[in-house]
């Protein structure tokens, strides 16, 4: 029960992107998780996400806890810094790498399990501390990894493949997240790339703490009738509240709207949200409004995707704490050791 | 756009590329892994069935599988150098490792079935009739001026690309079925022999007479400039043995690379070809010519013969007349003169190898047997029949010069006709093909083929030192693929009978088939006009002769779209399926033939 790895081979005609680079050149090595697993096409949305931005693969740091959506760095930008940590500790793991270097894009990989139990706590503090990162959860609402046991974000009432009901009430991530303080909130499915494709690089541009709740249906243990986490039942529950176009700076706007259709969020770098709304009253910017709507159309059983909310001015773990632009490994011995006249200084103002 | 109807056998028939383009149809990536698992007799027989003659094409085929062969599509831009798999020498690797296949040949009837068949001509197209009809316990009788079977196989292929062996063992295979040879026999009246009461007659006389060239010196020249066809069967049957050292050849096609190779091996030192349009539009096949100036021949383009020079009656030269390729506006070419000076050749032999014509000379034309304005007989292009019904033409003798494997072709179509004439049935209401679709799965992530792709570039056929080469007429310069290389080029196939077979309604459009494909070939996508399709597909299709397979009925409404143009039929799609949409099926076609299949059923 071996695949083959995927062949070298590409299309002859395939676009390049800046850097001469083909989506294939972001892959990374075959996956090893069940066929047809939403993982996967997240996965592949993160490829394309990172071709279609002209990301440098060597300026990109993946960091991931334990579980199914865990192991998919290993899928994707095979070329990229990558470090699979301890259970539900990639948030400490990633706000610490941010802190040594802050160049890098952070790309933190994490599942339902990995941040609404075990990691809970991390999850939350990483997001209320404004880690400039995107925070991705793949969210099957099961335990994959041990035959399909509830996990804390399966809903109350639904089904598990055996037939039992959840009893427990649900995790609800993007709630947590816009409740901490994240400044960019999204959700998508696995099963709407043209959809997900541009939260996740909306959620790359962004200079803050980027959430994004994606569902992803296990096949093998959470895509049956009762599940709210299939295919089938995501398809048919799916409140799209805007659709989303990402424009880098500089890049000549190419998307073609009718007027007062789309509003266009301009992000700390120059680059643009091109935000068309498909639902009228929802705003992006109201935060308590947004969770508002969000608790209505959880009660009536629809499931909001889109961008959930964006703020274009945030703060960042950098500037609350005054920290040095350079990162420490660029820092030299004159930098980090100043002298015993410097350290005087410093321990009189504590004198 | 319409759903792609799959069981219709055209469909997967033209994803097989090279079977597609072969005249005969030859299931060729069926043979070629039998090849890899070192089954030759068994690919031997695929072929032998097939296209009658495998050693004999393994060498010398014109190949329009290889040209067609997906391979080469696929690695451009992804290789240093795209080229398609070498299938022509794949055959051969089949004829030359096989054991003794004797007891696997049908076995010649010892009960007649009462009906006589003259073929005329003892070519590919004769034999392939006799082939085909022999065993059914027809009476077949050929004839041949010359005094062996086989035709130009034997008369115009030089023996170092094709040795007398190879000819002997598959001509044999034919007349070994029961079948009547009369070799040295001229037919010179379709009259009489329409008297003789054949229920049928098919001609198969090629198209035996060279082109000459009509310019000053060539009668008083006359004994040192030969016409190129005549010449080699003058070689093939031990006449010529020798040429000047110096020697001109006139004519871009494959003959002439035959004659000039031909001729280093018969004294000539200073050979050249030369050709009256541009290098690139010769006739000849592009390994053809390569063969030639690798054997240090020069070919020279542009240079119209004007005038063979001559003192008293001996041969001295040549003069050209220079010209050029100018296009008009609707893109037709002209060679016009340059004006510069006119070149001079010196040489001691000329060979024409200009052109091939037919000649009908021996029918009558008040036998019935109706002529076109071009002096060819007018043959139905489905059934081979001209217009007496029992008289049929096949090979270059039907529609002017082509090659062996169409020959073959003409062979097996023109056998169906008289079978079902003999028989009494419309020889209009043709047979359609065998055609089989069978998954290939034997387990999770495990199918009956090798589905990794190989990356290796395709493989040199090793050639005998040219010092011996060139010393021997006889001397075969392919050495062909040894196994282990034949192992190499065979797992470069494609398997491209190993369809992608999908199924809307097992279908819960996870996108795992989009992500895995490596070649981009799969989309999932709003339905629209063909060409609008095409172009947003994940990789725009715009190798418009490659169909697209559509398939609908999916439950976002949305239609899967597969462009088969570059697919590596991997499995891969069928191998992340979680829900057996995808499945690995292999299409295997057989053309009906001659005998109880090719009839109406009663």
């Amino acid at each position: 029960m071996t695949y083959i790895s995927k062949p070298r081979l590409r299309h002859p005609n395939l676009r390049t992107n800046r850097f001469g680079f083909t989506h294939r050149d972001y892959e990374g090595a075959v996956s090893t998780l069940c066929a047809g697993c939403g993982h996967d096409s997240i996965s592949s949305a993160i490829i394309q996400a990172c071709f279609e931005l002209n990301l440098p693969p060597h300026r990109i740091a993946k960091l991931s806890g334990i579980g199914c959506s865990s192991k998919t760095p290993t899928y994707f930008l095979g070329n990229s810094h990558g470090f699979n940590s301890v259970h539900g500790r990639m948030p400490s793991v990633l706000t610490g790498a941010n802190l040594a270097n802050r160049d890098l894009i952070y790309l933190g990989i994490s599942g339902d399990g990995d941040s609404a139990s075990i990691g809970l706590g991390q999850f939350a503090h990483s997001l209320r501390r404004g880690v400039n990162m995107v925070y991705l959860v793949e969210n099957n609402g099961v335990y994959g990894l041990t035959k399909g046991q509830f996990s804390a974000t399966a809903d109350r009432g639904s089904k598990s493949k055996k037939g039992a009901t959840n009893r427990d009430a649900a995790v609800d991530m993007v709630m947590l997240a816009m409740e901490l303080g994240a400044t960019y909130v999204a959700r998508g499915f696995a099963g709407d790339k043209a959809q997900l494709v541009p939260l996740i690089k909306g959620a790359i541009v962004h200079r803050g703490a980027a959430f994004i709740d994606c569902i992803s249906p296990c096949i093998a243990f959470n895509n049956h009738p009762g599940s709210t986490k299939g295919f089938d039942y995501v398809r048919e529950h799916n409140e799209a509240v805007n659709r989303l176009d990402v424009m880098l700076p500089r890049e000549a706007i190419t998307v073609d709207y009718q007027p007062g259709e789309v509003e266009e969020v301009t992000q700390h770098d120059g680059s643009v949200l091109a935000l068309r709304k498909l639902a009228d009253e929802y705003d992006v910017h109201d935060r308590i409004a947004a969770m508002h709507h969000l608790q209505k159309s959880k009660a009536a059983g629809e499931i909001v995707t889109g961008v959930l909310h964006v703020d274009p001015e945030p703060d960042d773990l950098h500037a609350n704490l005054n920290t040095l632009p350079t990162p420490l490994n660029k820092l030299t011995e004159k930098e980090l050791c100043p002298g015993l006249a410097a350290l005087e200084k410093f321990n009189a103002a504590y004198r | 756009m319409k759903p792609t109807d799959i069981a219709f056998p055209d469909y997967f028939h033209k994803v097989v590329d090279c079977q597609w383009a072969c005249p005969a149809h030859t299931p060729v990536p069926e043979y070629i892994r039998l090849i890899a698992a070192g089954r030759f007799d068994d690919a031997y027989m695929i072929n032998w069935t097939s296209n009658v003659f495998p050693g004999v094409l393994g060498r010398t085929c014109d190949r329009p599988c290889e040209p067609a062969c997906r391979r080469g599509r696929v690695e451009e831009r992804n290789l240093e150098k795209a080229e398609p798999v070498a299938i022509c020498r794949l055959k051969r690797v089949a004829a030359d490792s096989k054991g003794d296949i004797s007891k696997r040949l049908p076995a010649a009837m010892s009960q007649k079935n009462g009906k006589r068949i003259a073929c005329v001509g003892a070519g590919p197209a004769s034999l392939t009739v006799a082939r085909d009809l022999a065993p059914l316990g027809y009476e077949v009788t050929v004839f041949d001026q010359d005094p062996r079977a086989g035709g130009m196989i034997r008369s115009q292929i030089p023996r170092f690309r094709l040795p007398e062996q190879v000819i002997d063992e598959e001509v044999g295979y034919v007349i070994d079925r029961g079948v009547a040879f009369r070799g040295g026999v001229r037919v010179n009246s379709m009259k009489k022999l329409l008297e003789e009461g054949y229920d049928a007659i098919f001609v198969g006389t090629g198209a035996p007479r060279g082109r000459d060239l009509d310019v000053p010196g060539r009668k008083e020249a006359g004994k040192n400039i030969h016409i190129g066809i005549d010449w080699l069967s003058s070689v093939s049957f031990g006449h010529v043995s020798k040429i000047g050292k110096r020697v001109i050849v006139l004519g871009g096609g494959n003959t002439a690379m035959d004659c000039c190779r031909t001729s280093r091996r018969l004294g000539g030192t200073d050979v050249k070809v030369i050709v009256r349009s541009g290098f690139d539009e010769m006739k000849a096949s592009p390994w053809e010519k390569e063969d030639a100036m690798h054997e240090g021949i020069p070919i020279l383009n542009y240079l119209v013969p004007k005038e063979f020079v001559h003192d008293s009656g001996k041969l001295s030269g040549v003069i050209f007349e220079k010209v050029e390729a100018v296009y008009d506006a609707q893109g037709r070419r002209s060679l016009v003169p340059t004006g510069e000076p006119d070149e001079h050749f010196e040489c001691d032999d000329v060979l024409i190898a200009v052109g091939q014509e037919n000649a009908f000379s021996w029918i009558e034309r008040d036998c019935g047997i109706e002529f076109n304005e071009r002096e060819m007989p007018v043959v139905d292009e489905t059934t081979f029949q001209s217009s007496l019904p029992g008289v049929l033409f096949g090979g270059d003798s039907a529609f002017g010069p082509k090659n062996i494997i169409w020959a073959v072709a003409h062979g097996h179509g023109a056998a169906i006709s008289i079978d079902r004439l003999c028989n009494g049935e419309d020889t209009r209401n043709r047979p359609g093909p065998m055609v089989n679709l069978i998954s290939q799965k034997m387990g999770i992530h495990e199918w009956t083929y090798d589905n990794d792709v190989s990356n290796e570039l395709r493989h040199r056929v090793p050639l005998r030192e040219q010092k011996i080469a060139l010393k021997d007429i006889n001397v075969e310069v392919e050495l062909g693929f040894d196994q282990e290389l034949a192992f190499d080029e065979a797992q470069r196939c494609l398997n491209c009978d190993v369809q992608t077979v999908f199924s809307s309604p097992l279908c819960i459009e996870c996108d795992a088939c989009v992500d895995i494909c490596p070649m981009d070939c799969i989309s999932f996508t709003e339905d629209g006009e063909e060409q609008e399709v095409r172009e947003k597909l994940s990789a725009p299709a715009q190798n418009l002769s490659q169909d697209l397979y559509v398939a609908g009925a999916l439950k976002t409404g949305r239609v899967m779209v597969k462009d088969e143009d570059v697919c590596l039929h991997c499995g891969l799609c069928a191998e992340r399926c979680p829900t057996g949409a995808w499945d690995m099926r292999k299409f295997l076609l057989n053309m009906t033939q001659a005998g109880p299949g090719c009839r109406s059923r009663k």
